[in-house]
This record gives C-alpha cells, sequence and structure tokens, in this order.
C-alpha cells in the first residue's frame, strides 16, 4: 500500500550554515531495510526540488536503524541570511516525512505508529481564563 | 587508570536557553557543568552587539547561570565550563568576576581562552595561504564583493580547555570552540586520556555531542512518542556518567519529567551531523556508527564500542559576511476565498513598494493560519477541505540598504482600509524596522595558523 513515512517513522533536521540534515529513523530493521530500499537520495532531492537548490547526499547509519540526508544550499543562504520563517530548517524533517513509498500491507500493520494524545494539553488550557 | 566515574551535564543547549535547568542538575550532584551557548546565528547576533558596544559580544545572560553554578563551585563540588564568551571571551570573564564578588565568593579561578577569533588576521592568512579561502561545501573562494566580512572564528578544540583544568580553573570561559570539546575536555583533564588515544577522543566527542543541546536528549524536539513525555514543562537536562575507559551511560536527574531512552538518544545522536561515520571534531574524527547502545531503563542508556579515527590537520572556521538588509510584515485574511485575498494583497504591497521607488532585491511571501480569525465557529459544509478558514500572510524582503529595508514596512499598514477585505494588519505584530542579514560562509584552516594565537589566561578573584 502507499504510505507516508510520517506513519512510519522519527526524524529531526537541523542546519549547518546553508546545509540541512534530516535524520530518519525507523522502528524496526524491516522498515529500516525498507526505506534504505526507496528512500534513495534522488528520490529526497526530487521530493524537495521545491526548497531545495543544490544536492542530497545519503548515508546510513544500521546502529541507529537510522538514514541520514544532507541537503545542500538548501536554505536561501542560512540561518541569519535566509528570508524564510523557518530559517534554522527545524521543519525539514516534518517535510521528509510528507513522502509517500510503496510498503507492504503486513509491515504497515504491524509498523504503524500511534497517533499523539495531547487530551493533557486540551483540558490543561481549557482550565485558563481566556478571551 | 582511575576506576571513578565522572558526571558531566550540558546545562544549556543555546543562547537563550533556560537557566532554571542546571538547578536540578547541581542537586543530582555533577562534576562538570558544560554550558554550550553558541550557534552560527548567535555569533552574528553576539558580532552585532559588540560593534554596538565594545564591552559586549558575550552571552548576556551568563551571570544568572553563574549565580546559580557558583556556590556549588565554591564549595569545590562541581567545575563549569562554557563558550559564553562567544566574541569577547575577556568581557565574560570580568562579569564572571563581578559576580563572584556580587554573590561575596573568593578564592575562585576563572580562565579564559583567546584565539579563536580569526578576523584581525583574515589578510594575515591570505598572505600565509597564497590562496582565496575555500568555501567548506562548494569549494568556492572567497571575494570580499560577496560581502564586507563581519567575522571570522575558529572552532578550537579542547585542548585549551584542558590546559586551563590542568592548571587548576574552577571555570573555564571560551569564545567559539567546537561544542563537543566543552564536554570531552574534562574528560581528557580528568582520565588523562592521551591525544592520539582516538577511539576514547571519539567516545567523548560522541558524549559531548549527546549533551550539547540540552533537553534534546531528554524528549525536546522529540518526533517519537512525544505526547507521552512525562512532565514535559519541565524537561530535565542530561547527564553523562563517564567511565575512565570512555564507556558512557546518558541519563537525567532522578527527580525530574523528561526522558531518556534509545530513542531519544539517537535522535540527537544525528542532529546536525553530515557523514554518521565522520564527525569531524577538531581532536577526533568519531565514527558514530560504531556505537553500541544498551536501554537500560529507568531514564539510562549505555554506550560502549565507539570508534575513532586520526584528527585532521584544519580547524572548521566560520566566516559571516554581509548579505544585505530584510524586513518584513504581516496580514491576516479569514475565509471566505482567504488564500486569494493574501495573495492579492501580497501583489498589491509588492507593486506600491515599487512604485514608491524602493529596491527589493529578494522577496518572500508565506501564507500561514488556524483559527486566529474567527476561532470555533463552524465553517458552512459548503465550504470543501481545501479552503483555508484563514491565511496570514508574511511578507519579507533583502534590500541593499538599511534605510529602504525599514521604510518598506509601512507601505502595508494603509492596506488595513485598501486592500481586498477583511485584512488584519500586522497579525498582532508591529512590524518595523530592519534587520542586518549575514551569510555564513564555512572554511577550513591550518591549525598551524591557528593554534600560535592561542592563549589560556586564569585570574583567581
Amino acid at each position: 500500500m502507499r504510505i507516508s513515512l510520517s506513519e512510519l517513522c522519527g526524524y529531526r533536521s537541523g542546519d549547518k550554515g546553508n546545509l540541512v540534515n534530516i535524520a530518519l529513523f525507523a522502528y524496526s530493521e524491516d522498515v529500516y531495510e525498507l526505506i534504505k530500499r526507496v528512500v534513495t537520495a534522488e528520490r529526497v532531492a526530487e521530493h524537495f526540488a521545491p526548497l531545495v537548490r543544490g544536492e542530497v547526499t545519503r548515508y546510513e547509519a544500521k546502529n541507529l536503524l537510522a538514514l541520514n540526508f544532507v541537503l545542500r544550499d538548501a536554505l536561501g543562504g542560512g540561518g541569519p541570511s535566509t528570508l524564510r520563517a523557518d530559517n534554522l530548517g527545524k521543519t525539514f524533517g516534518c517535510t521528509l516525512v510528507r513522502l509517500e513509498i510503496e510498503a507492504p500491507d503486513d509491515l504497515v500493520a504491524a509498523s504503524r505508529r500511534s497517533h499523539p494524545d495531547t487530551g493533557w494539553a486540551r483540558s490543561y488550557l481549557a482550565s485558563l481564563p481566556q478571551s | 587508570m582511575s576506576n571513578k566515574v565522572l558526571r558531566i551535564a550540558g546545562g544549556q543547549g543555546f543562547y537563550g536557553d533556560t537557566p532554571s535547568s542546571i538547578a536540578g542538575l547541581l542537586e543530582d550532584g555533577i562534576d562538570y557543568l558544560c554550558l554550550e551557548a553558541l550557534a552560527e546565528l548567535t555569533l552574528a547576533i553576539l558580532q552585532k552587539d559588540r560593534a554596538r558596544d565594545e564591552s559586549r559580544g558575550y552571552t548576556r545572560d551568563l551571570p544568572v547561570y553563574l549565580k546559580t553554578a557558583m556556590p556549588a563551585v565554591a564549595a569545590g563540588r562541581v567545575k563549569v565550563i562554557t563558550n559564553a564568551g562567544g566574541m569577547n571571551p575577556a568581557a565574560a570573564a570580568r562579569v564572571a568576576a563581578e559576580t563572584a564578588r556580587d554573590l561575596g565568593i573568593t578564592g575562585l579561578r576563572i580562565a579564559t581562552v583567546l584565539g579563536d577569533d580569526l578576523f584581525g588576521r583574515l589578510d594575515e592568512l591570505h598572505a600565509a595561504t597564497a590562496s582565496k579561502l575555500k568555501h567548506l561545501d562548494t569549494g568556492a573562494e572567497f571575494h570580499s564583493a560577496q560581502g564586507d566580512p563581519r567575522f571570522f572564528a575558529a572552532y578550537l578544540g579542547a585542548r585549551p580547555i584542558v590546559e586551563a583544568l590542568d592548571a587548576g580553573a574552577d571555570i573555564v570561559i571560551t569564545g567559539r570552540v567546537a561544542d563537543a570539546a566543552l564536554f570531552l575536555a574534562p574528560l581528557i583533564h580528568e582520565f588523562g586520556w592521551a591525544w592520539d588515544d582516538w577511539d576514547r577522543l571519539a567516545a567523548g566527542a560522541l558524549v559531548g555531542h549527546l549533551l550539547e543541546c540540552s533537553g534534546q536528549t531528554a524528549g525536546g524536539n522529540f518526533s517519537g512518542d512525544w505526547s507521552s513525555i512525562p512532565e514535559p514543562w519541565s524537561l530535565p537536562y542530561p547527564i553523562a556518567e563517564v567511565d575512565a575507559d570512555g564507556t558512557a551511560i546518558i541519563t537525567k536527574p532522578v527527580k525530574s519529567g523528561g526522558r531518556v531512552d534509545f530513542d531519544t538518544v539517537r535522535h540527537q545522536l544525528l542532529y546536525e551531523v553530515a557523514d554518521p561515520s565522520s564527525y569531524m571534531n577538531p581532536d577526533v574524527v568519531a565514527d558514530f556508527t560504531t556505537a553500541q547502545f544498551e536501554d537500560l531503563s529507568e531514564d539510562r542508556v549505555r554506550i560502549t564500542g565507539v570508534r575513532g579515527k586520526p584528527a585532521t590537520p584544519t580547524y572548521k572556521a566560520v566566516l559571516a559576511h554581509h548579505s544585505g538588509w530584510s524586513g518584513e510584515a504581516r496580514a491576516g485574511f479569514a475565509w471566505p476565498y482567504a488564500l486569494e485575498k493574501a495573495e492579492a494583497t501580497a501583489a498589491i504591497f509588492a507593486r506600491r513598494v515599487s512604485d514608491a521607488g524602493y529596491e527589493v532585491a529578494e522577496w518572500r511571501f508565506e501564507y500561514w493560519g488556524v483559527d486566529a480569525l474567527g476561532g470555533a465557529v463552524p465553517m458552512p459544509e459548503s465550504a470543501g477541505a481545501a479552503e483555508p478558514r484563514e491565511v496570514g500572510l508574511r511578507v519579507a524582503w533583502r534590500c541593499d540598504d538599511e534605510k529602504t529595508a525599514a521604510s518598506i514596512s509601512r507601505e502595508m499598514v494603509p492596506l488595513m482600509l485598501s486592500a481586498p477585505p477583511a485584512g488584519h494588519t500586522t497579525m498582532g505584530r508591529a512590524a518595523s524596522g530592519s534587520t542586518e542579514l549575514l551569510e555564513i560562509w564555512p572554511t577550513l584552516v591550518e591549525k598551524s595558523f591557528v593554534d600560535p594565537g592561542v592563549t589560556v589566561t586564569i585570574q583567581e578573584v
């Protein structure tokens, strides 16, 4: 089935100058092998084409069940120079996991991540005096 | 080698972090409190501070941290290492000395590390290398026509910090050093690791990388099961318990919220890293892919097996050069046709700016929004899911001169009455003024050029 990486993987992104790196984390060896096969540097470069001008390099870290992508010329000049609201590339991980891949149904059934439960936040906010 | 275990804490992750977290670390019992205050962006901020006032240029919240930590330092329980000196470590050391006096504390040895600031040596460097500096990522040569350099600083390693600790420093204040060096240095000092003991140095650099971003190792900025992190409103900062052989346990204060497990640790391990098999540090090249992790539960993760490779003969350095002036303005638009209204207003605004004779080198148009306008009042069923309830328009621009960049936002204000309907100009934030843009330009500089200029001075207060 077709599924977005957000349903299967964790992520974190950060900046160095005009370069952004995005770590993509699997939660099982099977998912790691799947993303290693299908989430290639070329695929990620194509996905980010509207945002990133430079090349994409991919590194593997099997011990972390992670892939690490380095995106060049990615921030419109880098933190203190870009006009973008996200001047430090903090949301690039979220943008990566919009990517949809083909995954076996049984793997998805076993690996789909739970949705966040922010009931505690809603009830706390509801307890505050608000206008 | 001793079989003692050293407890090192990451009490700060950036300039703007909360000093409140270090009380919990000190209470839990730590040997070293390391405060990492500098990002690339921070140096740009501090450079501007120093340009306005020669006595500034360090992170101004340093005294707040020191007021909390100094009693424990004076009692001999903990030492503090920080790069809060930023663009002006000597001024930061003066402030530290003043803080000690204010608290009535005497007998402290405060070390200052200088020599990272290469701004005054740019011409000398060009002469020495007989060629232009090369961009670390692109290989392009630096030309001053790209913009006037504003600062140029090398990422020093652990050596000057170790020198300070060996000389008995209680507090070490540096400028730009590699973040991990703040944490690696006390391990080298305490365990006597050799400068070519690559595996141990790599283990120390890895520990440093895990501690340098404070809450990010204990459940902050965590994409895993983030909504179930305990007490996220008082996230603790991380502690490493390190053995002489480099084995480390990453943990957090016992009485605290947050979480430390393999997932939170691996999230941080790759943060702002390029090739994980070659984490470049001034003192070692660490191979993070060799590390083995054991989740010991109860917020403890053991890390073993880290391998290292020899350090390179160069330091990374960042040059920042002027790249123009920016300004921004905002306006909000409600359904129906929120996006169309926002786009039309963006065009009207940009056209008015052009007609007023302002030169804009680059524009940025962004469209934001969830429920600022209209709140929870229901939408009609006929409104498709694709129709946004509202759109916040953010426009930013880059100009060659400061005055133009500052003047442009004024052109948004009249549009409250004279543009597409129900524009709520400024979205609650009056936009004005301008910001100098600085492009960060990373490069490599020979250690043999930098090291002769590195000094460690110790003053007793």
